[in-house]
């Protein structure tokens, strides 16, 4: 499989990425480590006329301490995610989500910033920083903005970036107590038929929930979350967890199995943080 | 456009369509055939080649994307005649069955060991799960994986006592 013809510019610094944006618009798209865009572009279900390749932008690839939460750069791939000790000690379920993407080889390749702006609510990232309450850094010509996690996957594939926006930075708080991350798949590798992320900021008293696959965006299992605020117990507050969510069917599940793993994995996870 | 890289230690230049597969550039453009396409779709690794040290899936990158990379392919493993460790090993205890999947075992080993020279073997299973075998012939290739291990680090302890863990003879 060969994706239609493209132009293709490697951006020097993410100034020029920012120019490039603001050109070309919709015709261009940005290119990180490109294991969600080149399979999409392989079966010609994305045909940009341009790919601003931002890979090599080192500036975007970081993670450290910031204001008491964590800066990660966009650029930040998954092997790092996985490996880095900040991460481990700080927010230790986005090393464990990382380690349970794909295999080593996407590993090496994929970065956090990719996952959040492609947006696939089968992603594992995008859950754990909706869960953790993130922000996402925006910039574009016009300016930079903060884009809070929760309403930032607006549908199928869709995310409240502008095109002419770059992702440049996820901020996450610290939540090293009380978490957990489960998805259910039926083969090494493959995408979670649904999965949860559930971690605790340390300021706050109740957990994030968030779901993998479990609707045609990521989303936040609010009736869950509300249920542990208001005293429900773990098994009481999961069984909430599909509660206004209509969970998509396909050759891999129908969307009443879905909605059941969805109240299953929640419960076992909120067991797995201690929440009794 | 113009693209530069090193494959398998020598240098390459050549004019490419943007859209050209890494893949296709080593087998079509270099002749380098080991490397093969099997899904096509990131999913079986195959295809997978070591792009500055660590492995990829060369289907789904753009020869592109690899410009002034080092780029090393199952071809550029033996050295002076002599199989790479992790080729003798796969020989030694039969990691295979029909040979398809093997450069790509191979190489997602060689990558493996360069970042976690002594794993354990789930950690082994755990490594190679982006590569399928449709032989079902893992047992032998995961003997093959932790086989390699225990040579390399025996042949590297003599000679770099202390810091084994840095660098790789691999």
């Amino acid at each position: 499989m060969i994706p239609a013809a493209f132009d293709y510019v490697r951006a020097e610094s993410v100034d020029h990425a920012l120019h490039l944006l603001a050109e070309h618009g919709d015709a261009c798209k940005v290119l990180a480590g490109g294991h969600s865009l080149l399979p999409l572009m392989k079966l010609r279900l994305a045909t940009p006329a341009l790919l601003v390749d931002v890979g090599r932008l080192g500036e975007l690839d970081y993670v450290h301490h910031v204001d008491g939460e964590l800066a990660i750069g966009a650029l930040t791939r998954y092997r790092t995610l996985e490996t880095s000790p900040v991460l481990a000690s700080s927010v230790p379920i986005m090393s464990r989500a990382a380690h349970l993407v794909g295999d080593p080889q996407v590993r090496h390749r994929g970065t956090l910033g990719g996952a959040l702006a492609h947006g696939d609510a089968a992603g594992d990232l995008p859950a754990v920083v909706l869960a953790l309450g993130g922000q996402l850094v925006a910039r574009s010509l016009r300016g930079e903005r903060r884009l809070a996690a929760t309403g930032f996957f607006t549908g199928f594939l869709e995310t409240a970036l502008a095109p002419d926006e770059l992702l440049v930075e996820v901020r996450v708080p610290e939540a090293s107590g009380g978490w957990s991350f489960r998805k259910l798949s039926r083969r090494a590798q493959d995408w979670a038929i649904v999965g949860v992320a559930l971690a605790r900021p340390a300021s706050a008293d109740t957990p994030g929930v968030a779901l993998v696959n479990a609707a045609s965006t990521t989303v936040r299992a609010g009736a869950v979350e509300a249920a542990l605020r208001a005293g429900a117990s773990a098994a009481e507050a999961a069984e909430h967890a599909a509660d206004g969510l209509d969970p998509p069917s396909d050759l891999h599940a129908s969307s009443e199995y879905r909605a059941h793993l969805a109240r299953v994995l929640v419960r076992r996870a909120l067991e797995e943080a201690g929440w009794s | 456009m113009r693209v530069a890289l090193t494959v398998n230690g020598g240098s390459v230049a050549t004019e490419v369509e943007p859209r050209l597969l890494l893949v296709h550039l080593l087998r079509d453009t270099l002749g380098l055939k080991g490397t093969n396409v099997g899904c096509d779709t990131s999913s079986c690794g195959a295809c997978t080649v070591l792009l500055d040290g660590e492995s990829v899936k060369s289907c789904t990158v753009l020869t592109a994307q690899a410009d002034g990379c080092e780029v090393t392919t199952i071809e550029g493993l033996a050295e002076e005649g002599s199989l790479h460790p992790v080729q003798q090993a796969f020989w030694e205890e039969h990691g295979l069955q029909c040979g398809f999947c093997t450069p790509g075992m191979v190489m997602a080993a060689v990558s493996l060991l360069r970042e976690n020279p002594r794993p354990t073997e789930p950690e082994v299973r755990e490594a190679l799960e982006g590569n399928l075998c449709r032989c079902t012939g893992y047992h032998n290739i995961v003997r093959a994986v932790l086989s390699a291990a225990a040579t390399t680090a025996t042949a590297r302890q003599p000679a770099t006592a202390g810091s084994s863990m840095r660098g790789s003879t691999t």
